[in-house]
Formats: C-alpha cells, structure tokens, sequence
C-alpha cells in the first residue's frame, strides 16, 4: 500500500489551495485525488468574472482562478490523479479510490484533507408535483451543458430560486439565445449576491419574483409550461395568485448540499445547521488528522474564502504530521463557540486558544435579513467586539476575527458567544 | 436635481451607491465603500460597461469548449453585438489563456480572449491520463 | 404472419412473451412506449404481496400466491434483485382487531404460509419505529420486495433471447379479425397474427373493446410515491401495511432492494390514462398519512417523487382469457397490485391458454436463464481488480451516488433490448436513481449514449418520444 503524508480528496478550489499550501508549509508527500478529467472543480464551468479580488487583487473567470492554482500545484510538482473515484475512507485514514488505469487500490495517509465541495439540492427534495419531463435541470448541470459541452438546453427559460447559480444562468442562457421569463424566488429575499442581482437580471429586464414559487409543471415529454404561485410567511401558496408560463425548461436553483457521504462513512461527526464536519480551530474534524475545508465544510458564496479557508486547513494538516508532541498534534481542551440570536452557525464551532494561529477567522451566516444591525462577540460574559453592519443577509457569508493574544488574557474562558444585537 | 440608486457590482459587497445628478453632470457620489465603487456609479450612469464571458468551440482538444471573456468592459448596448460575433467561431487546439480568440469584438476596440487552456488531445486515453497525472 | 402478437411489454406482457419463448412460435410484442417497463410496471410499490388481500377462490388470490411462491428460483435464474423481508400489516386499534383476523383468516384459505399475528411487544422488537398506537399486526414472512424494473428487463431480454420480436415506438390502433387471425393496425405498419394477447395496462380496455361485445372498463387509478435517500432505508426491516381501507391498502412504508425507503401509495381515481403527474393533495397525503405507522420519518430525506397508475378493472379482478366472442384473442387486462408478484404467474397461465390455443410444440432450444447487468459493487475485490483491468471502463465511476460505472452503462445500452434514453439507462443501472438525481451524471450519460448509438447529443433523449434533453446549440437562436 502506497503511504503519503497528506492525502486532499478533491481537486477543485478548496483541495488545490489546500495542497499549495500544505507544500509551502513544508510537507512534501501529499497526493489530490480529482474524479473529473481535469483539475479545478466546478470553476471550469463558472466561465463568468468576479473571481480572485481578494486572493489575486483582480477579476477574473472561474477557470482563469482555477488556472493560478493549478499552474502552483504543477509548479510545486505537487501529485494528482483525475478521473479517480475515492470509493471509501476508514476511520485509520486507508483511502480506497479507483480509476480505470489503477483500478481499484487503497493509500494510506498520515492525514486526510476533506475537499469534495458539495451538490444541488434536486427537484425531488422540494417536493414539486406534477409530471417528470425532459426539460428540468438543476442550475448546475445546465451550466455544465452550455459551459462545457456548447448544448442548450431550453430556449424559454423559468428558473426557481435565486441562488448565485440560477442568476448567473439567467444571464449565460439570455447571451447564448434563450429567452428567460422569470426568476421565481421561495423566500421573501434573494439567495444569492446583490450584484448578481443588477448584472444578471437587471441588466436584461429578467423579473425576479420573491416569495414565489412553482406549484405545478406541465408537459409530458418535455416541460411545457408552469405554474407559479405567491407563497405565504410559512412557505405554503397561496391560493388565487396562480400564474402560467409557457416555458419549455424549468432551472433550478434551490440551494447546495456539502457533499459528505465519505466523511459520515469515516465516522467525522456533521452538524445538522451547514451538513459539514464539525470542526475546531485547525478545521480539523471529530477524528484526529482529518480536515475540511471548501464548500463540502459549508456552503461558500465566493471562491476567495474558499481558498483562504483551504490554505488553513492545508497549514494545520502540514503542522499534524510534521508534528511531534501530541498537544499541537491535535485534541486537547476546546473553547466552545456559540451562534446565537440570528446567528445560525460558526465554522469552526470551537477553538484550543493555545494551538490557534494569531489571528483566527470565524465564519458564519445570518437566518434573516438585518438591517443595521451589530455583530458581537462576547467572551463568556465580557463583549470584545461590536461592529455594525448596515445589511446582512443570509445569502452572504459574513466573518469575524479573533485574535489570539486578545484570547489568552481569559485563561477561564469557557464560551464564545457570537450574536447579533440590535443598535 | 436628479438620484440614481445602485448597487455597485465591483466586488461581491454590493454596496449601495447613491449618485446626484444636475442633468447631465454628476454632483456627488455617496454610499460606496471604496474608490471603485465611485468609478462604477460614475461609469454606470454615463456610459455603463461589463465584461462580457462567453465560449467557443475548440477543435483537436479534449474539450469541446473553450471559455472566453472581453479584455476589458464594453459599453452595455454592444454585448449582443458582440456574442454575435463570436456566433458560429471555432478555434484550433492549442489554446492559452490570454490567447486573442477575436480581436476588436463587435467594433469595441476591445479584444476577446481566452480564459481556460486547451491542450491537442491525445491519441490515447493512457498516455492522455498519464501526460497530465502529476509526477 | 406471426403466431403471438403481445400487445404491451410491461411486466405481464413481458412475462408472458417469456413464458410463451419456451415453444415453437413466432412471437413479437408491440410497444408504444421506446422501451420496455414504461407504464404500471415502472411505478409501483415494488412488493412481492403475500396473497391475503385478494378474495379467497379469485384468480387474483390464486396468482398472488403462486407467483409469489416462484419469485426466489425466477429472481436466481433471470438474475433479478429479490428479498424475502416479510410484510406487517398493523393494527392501531383495539375495535379493528377482528378485521386483522379476518385477514389473517383469508391468507390461510388463500393458501399464504406462514402467517401470524404478533402483539404489541414482539412488534415493537422486530420494528422499533412502529407507531406507539400499534396493537397488532398480522406477520407474513413470504412478503418481500423485487425490483420491477430489474424483473420486467429480464423477462423481456429472456423472451428476445429466445427468439422473441420487440417493436417499440408502435402503437396499435385498430384491430381487424381476418379468416386466419388477426390484423392490428399500428402507426408503424400492419401485423397479421394468429393470436393477440391484450397486456396493455391501462389500455386494456381500449384494446379489449376494439374486438369485443362485452365491454370492459379500466379506472387508472393514481398512486403518488415519496422515495427517501439511502440513509433512511433501515428505518424499517420489513413491509409495513396500514389495515386495508376502502381504497386500496392504504400508505405503506418499506424499504426497496437497493437501498432506499419508500412510502405511499394513494388512490386516486382519474381518467386520464397518461396521468402520472404527482399533485400537491397526494404528495401531502402521502406525507401525512407516513407517519401513522412508523414514527419518526425522516421526511427531510426524500429524494424523489413519482406517481404510477393502476389499471383498476372495475370487479377488482384479472381479466386473463380468451375473449368469448373473440376467438385467439386473449385478455391479460386488469392487472393492478398484486399484479407484479403474480406476473411469473400470469406468464405461465396466459402461456397456457395460447399454447392450448395454437397447439404449440415445445421449443428445445429454449434457454430459461439469463445474466443480469454486472454489478462490480458485489464483487469480491480481487475479481472486481481483475474485471477493470480485463475492460477498465469499470474503473470509471459515472454516477456517483450509486457508484455506477461507465462499464455498466455501456453493457445496458449493448444488450438484446438496450437502454436507448437517460430513463432506459436509469433503469437498468440505477445511474441517476440516487440522492442527487442525475444533477452529476446525466450530461455524461448522454455522451456516453450518443457515443455508444451514433447519434448527436441532441437527439438524445429522457425517456423517448418527445423528450429531448437538448434542443440546440449555443447561440444558434442569435
């Protein structure tokens, strides 16, 4: 069985930055194991601008993001394998993958680096009745046709939800010749970013109608129409505000699920708010040496944190098998954080104050829209921090940052407490 | 006086930007969070421009598309103009980023460009998978 | 000029085109849809029933009860998936304990092995997510589940296998009594047949009064289903029935054979013989009425949901025979649930009546076995090494929920009867079957399916017909 110190599973954003950054930091046996035929994950697909103005201070396309990474990932002679499917992981880190020239075969790793991103909720789990025709597609996979094999797959177009996915291809099926009539949005906000908003459907007159949803789809063999109706406070339409569209593709694009079956398999705990890993300051999760990072750790609006979040992660796996004493190996005393009063959750959800590096970002998301409101930090019950945003909104990530020599004057520390208070 | 709201869409923020009109000529900017987002709502409300992303097929490649982007911003009536023009192009393996796919797109003076590689492909799968595995 | 001309290639018909292989005729089964297993039998419960519903001496009790007898050996020599878990009908209510009796009572005149009513603490042991409310239930240890799918293509590969015709994309039309026979009308030309078998699901009727005097009247009758993700398919070990009501056995939960919960069906009556669209009423039924039984769904984990119809004849009964004033053609109509545990049972009877009919000889050349779609999942990892480097498109995961390989999509499509469509290859190999539902593998499918049948991916298709999955290429409208 072959060893490598760092085994990363997945190749797209989070695993390259996460190797890039695992090689800097000095371990040199690391392996990415990428099932498609090429490096950089879904980015390959994301052909639009608005990538890398934090990581690279200029804008650029997904594949040109994904292109810096993979030219430092070759630079760094850094190892992959494509088409490879990791099959199994077991909990004493024996990664089983396979590919059509190495067939089946198991490596053993020193530590394992969970990068496998996430996918589209489908139709299935919301439930739409009607028909099952040809002509329904997740955001996602409409992406891929258009982007990457030049097909179109409608030429009048309904999208349901308005995440970032389903905005952006309300513009890439308007430029490519289709024409889309709406985009229909469950929730009374967007689920996606503000300048989508203006460049993706301002800019081409596409409706978005919030609070709204498809309560029927018509056509047998292929969608032919369907129909949208108002939704009340708790979802549920409302009777009387039905209306048809004729259409013969329905997009959807209803949120993204982290893709976590290899990781529950393992046994890595999940928490029920994000359906990623718990885990602690080092993005390490339940089971020693074992890190997440990326959208398969929760869910990500922009690729830039991402990658930051990935070089952590990479970091402290390098840190883990370097490592010789087991206090900075990993476990040890951790200080819980609590999300609370509008704060759905915090990645990670605990810190060991001594293994933290000086600066720690903790990431997290709101569960509704906020308006002037303040975000803060208390330290057990003393508040540290308390910084007004003027809108919050969950579909964008929002962060705060700790600083370790801030934390070490609280030797009694025992909660973290991030919540939103009003001014 | 007039007001034009916006968001400004230079950076995932979206900050709201608000800029007051005396006619024609811009009195104030306000809103923005940083020196770009008084560029855009300046642009925005007299010559509004963006990058516009597209693809193209590519021939003799493992892919079938090549993703491709305008240089710089155009101005916003033009970008019809200019996926039309890229309408029907192929291009032959290999391709770089930054490659010039179609210069001076739609009398824009801007060029449109490459934004992912595209190596020939390979005779063989084996020697394809092996070429590109690392090390 | 055929001997047997089979009208439908759903699981009856397909059994009996099967059953028919086994002598000497010329055999062929017209089919409107593009492939096989497209109408009742792809949308069902997906149980081999115990036979303690139908009414002591019908012909749907006797079938059930025999078919389900032969579902072990025909799943071992057609190499379908089957599972004898046994079925609970359960009873929440003291007053109704009678009617569990009489069930249980009608089982054993029906000739069900086995059965027994277990009280409330065994319940509760072998089915810990058991309603609290449970008293009884009645236990059939000869329940089990079978997937439809994998049961309809192997009858019908079998029966091609053995010489028999399929015409698919053929809808009959009309159908003409000639001085030797029969000749259909289809939109794809004529056939002069000898014999015609009706299997036509819930076209039987429309079938049936095209030759005869005695009408007949099939209600489709809609089932809406939620399926749940793998994670939940142990919620439940075995089948578990509500006690029947008016309509139906009400909503069932169970476990299927790969993997995954099911829960449904509804009833509902329409007429609309291609209705199979799911409403919001009946999906809302289904949820609602899930949880009466086993507690604790986790309803958050469904990953699909999918109505079928059942071909409800209105004496609730199988109408298989010869038409009384239709001399050689012979009714295979009204075969809803327990239709898919009788089929195998159906086959061998309707065989019967044809060969009676037409004298047929027995066909020596008969093969009655057939391999299944190899499934590298259940080999034992060395014989799995072996397989990919022997052809290394096993080594090529397509779907990823249900881990799929290019290898097997590739032996659907090149079979006798091979998948033509996303559905046909979804049938066959589960590929897209799973929690993300064909989000990831459907574009490489359709590659793969333009590759392996020469065509564009545009000519590709969902299911057939007019479900084309794209309709052009980039900016070609501009």
């Amino acid at each position: 069985m072959k060893t490598y110190d760092i085994v990363i599973i997945g190749g797209g954003p989070a695993g390259l930055a996460a190797a890039v950054s695992a090689k800097r930091s000095g371990t040199d046996s690391i392996l990415i194991l990428e099932r498609d035929k090429e490096l950089g994950g879904i980015l390959n697909q994301c052909i639009h601008n608005g990538f890398g103005l934090h990581t690279f201070r200029e804008e650029l396309t997904g594949p040109e993001y994904a292109g810096r990474f993979i030219e430092q990932v070759e630079e760094l002679q850094i190892e992959y394998k494509l088409h490879t499917m990791v099959m199994d992981i077991s909990s004493d880190k024996i990664v089983t993958a396979m590919n059509s020239t190495d067939g089946l075969f198991e490596i053993k790793a020193g530590a394992v680096i969970l990068a496998m991103g996430c996918r589209e909720r489908s139709r299935g789990a919301l439930n739409i009745p009607g028909y099952r025709p040809a002509g329904i597609f997740s955001a996602g996979t409409a992406q891929r046709l258009v982007n990457m094999e030049g097909c179109l797959p409608g030429r009048k177009v309904v999208i349901l939800g308005s995440g970032d996915i389903g905005l952006i291809m309300a513009r890439r099926m308007t430029l490519e010749g289709a024409q889309v009539q709406v985009v229909a949005e469950l929730m009374p906000y967007s689920g996606g970013l503000k300048r989508n908003i203006v460049q993706c459907l301002d800019d081409y007159a596409i409706p978005l109608k919030l609070s709204h949803t498809v309560v029927e789809i018509r056509g047998k063999e292929r969608v032919e129409g369907i129909t949208l109706a108002q939704v009340d406070e708790t979802g549920r339409p409302i009777p009387g505000t039905e209306e048809e569209y004729e259409c013969d593709t329905l997009l959807l694009s209803v949120g993204l699920i982290p893709e976590n079956e290899l990781s529950s398999g393992m046994g890595v705990a999940l928490s029920r708010v994000t359906s990623g890993p718990v885990v602690n300051e080092s993005l390490e999760t339940n089971i020693e040496g074992v890190f997440a990072c990326g959208n398969v750790l929760h869910v990500h609006d922009l690729v830039d944190f991402v990658s930051e979040e990935a070089a952590a992660a990479g970091r402290n796996a390098a840190r883990y098998v370097q490592s010789t004493d087991d206090a900075s190996r990993g476990g040890g005393p951790l200080v819980e954080i609590r999300a609370v009063d509008g704060v759905r959750y915090t990645v990670p959800s605990g810190i060991n104050v001594e293994r933290m590096e000086d600066m720690q970002t903790v990431r997290f998301r709101v569960g509704g829209v906020y308006k002037n409101c303040f975000v803060s930090v208390y330290l057990d019950e003393e508040r540290i921090q308390h910084r007004k945003r003027p809108v919050m909104a969950p579909g964008e990530m929002e962060s705060i940052k700790l600083k370790k020599e801030e934390l070490l004057k609280y030797p009694d520390l025992k909660v973290i407490t991030v919540k939103l208070e009003e001014g | 006086m007039g007001k034009r709201e916006l968001i400004c869409i230079g950076c995932p923020m979206g900050c709201p930007v608000t800029v007051e009109m005396n006619g024609d000529e811009i009195v104030s900017v306000s809103g923005n969070t940083c020196p770009r987002g008084d560029a855009y709502a300046r642009k925005e409300v007299t010559n509004p421009t963006r990058i516009v992303t597209s693809t193209v097929k590519v021939e003799g490649s493992c892919v079938e598309m090549v993703s491709v982007k305008t240089k710089e911003d155009i101005p916003k009536d033009k970008i019809f103009d200019c996926v039309r023009a890229l309408k029907g192009l192929t291009v032959k393996a290999p391709v770089r980023i930054g490659d010039v796919i179609l210069a001076d797109a739609a009398g824009t003076g801007v060029d449109v460009v490459a934004t992912r590689n595209a190596w020939p492909s390979c005779h063989k799968e084996a020697e394809c998978q092996q070429a590109v595995d690392g090390s | 000029m055929y001997d047997v001309i089979i009208i439908g290639a759903g699981v009856s018909g397909c059994a009996s085109a099967r059953e028919l292989s086994r002598y000497q005729a010329r055999i062929c089964v017209l089919e409107k849809a593009e492939d096989v297993c497209c109408g009742t039998s792809k949308a069902n419960s997906a149980i081999a029933h115990a036979g303690y519903d139908a009414p002591t001496g019908s012909l749907m009790a006797k079938l059930n009860v025999q078919g389900n007898r032969m579902m072990e050996r025909l799943s071992k020599e057609l190499d379908f998936a089957f599972q004898r878990i046994g079925s609970l009908v359960v009873c929440r209510d003291e007053e109704e304990m009678p009617n569990l009796q009489a069930l249980y009572d009608r089982g054993v005149a029906n000739g069900v092995e086995g059965l027994r009513i277990v009280g409330k603490e065994e319940l509760r042991r072998m089915e810990p997510h058991i309603s609290e409310d449970a008293v009884a239930a009645l236990y059939a240890p000869s329940a089990g589940i079978v997937c439809p799918f994998g049961m309809n293509i192997a009858f019908a590969e079998n029966a091609a296998v053995n010489g028999v015709e399929f015409r698919f994309d053929t809808s009959v039309q009309g159908i003409r009594k000639t001085e030797r026979g029969w000749l259909i009308e289809t939109d794809k030309g004529q056939y002069e047949t000898r014999c015609v078998v009706n299997a036509a699901g819930v076209y039987a009727d429309t079938i049936h009064n095209m030759v005869s005097g005695h009408k007949i009247r099939i209600t489709p009758r809609r089932g809406d289903y939620c399926l749940l993700d793998k994670s939940a398919g142990k919620h439940v070990s075995s089948v578990i029935f509500a006690l029947p009501g008016k309509y139906g056995k009400g909503i069932l939960v169970t476990p299927t054979v790969h993997g995954n919960l099911l829960v449904g069906p509804t009833a509902i009556d329409t007429e609309d013989k291609e209705g199979v669209n799911t409403t919001r009423e009946g999906l809302d039924q289904v949820l609602r009425k899930a949880g009466e039984n086993v507690k604790d769904l986790p309803m958050r984990s469904v990953i699909t949901s999918f109505a079928g119809l059942r071909a409800h004849e209105e004496h609730h009964e199988f109408v298989i025979g010869e038409v009384e004033d239709a001399a050689g053609f012979v009714d295979c109509a009204g075969i809803e649930s327990p239709g898919l545990t009788a089929s195998p049972a159906i086959g061998v009877m309707v065989a019967g009546i044809v060969r009676e009919l037409l004298h047929l000889e027995e066909n020596q050349a008969f093969v009655g076995t057939r391999r299944g779609i190899l499934n590298p999942q259940e080999l034992p990892v060395e014989e799995r090494k072996q397989l990919i480097r022997d052809n290394p498109a096993y080594g090529n995961i397509i779907c990823r929920c249900e881990m799929v390989t290019e290898g097997e999509i590739i032996d659907a499509i090149r079979r006798p009867l091979g998948a033509k469509s996303l559905d046909g290859v979804k049938r066959r190999t589960r590929a897209g079957m799973g929690r993300c539902q064909a989000g990831f593998c459907s574009p490489r499918v359709m590659e793969i399916l333009a590759r392996e049948r020469g065509k564009n991916i545009s000519e590709i298709t969902k299911a057939g017909g007019g479900s084309r999955l794209v309709v052009g290429v980039n900016k070609d409208a501009l």
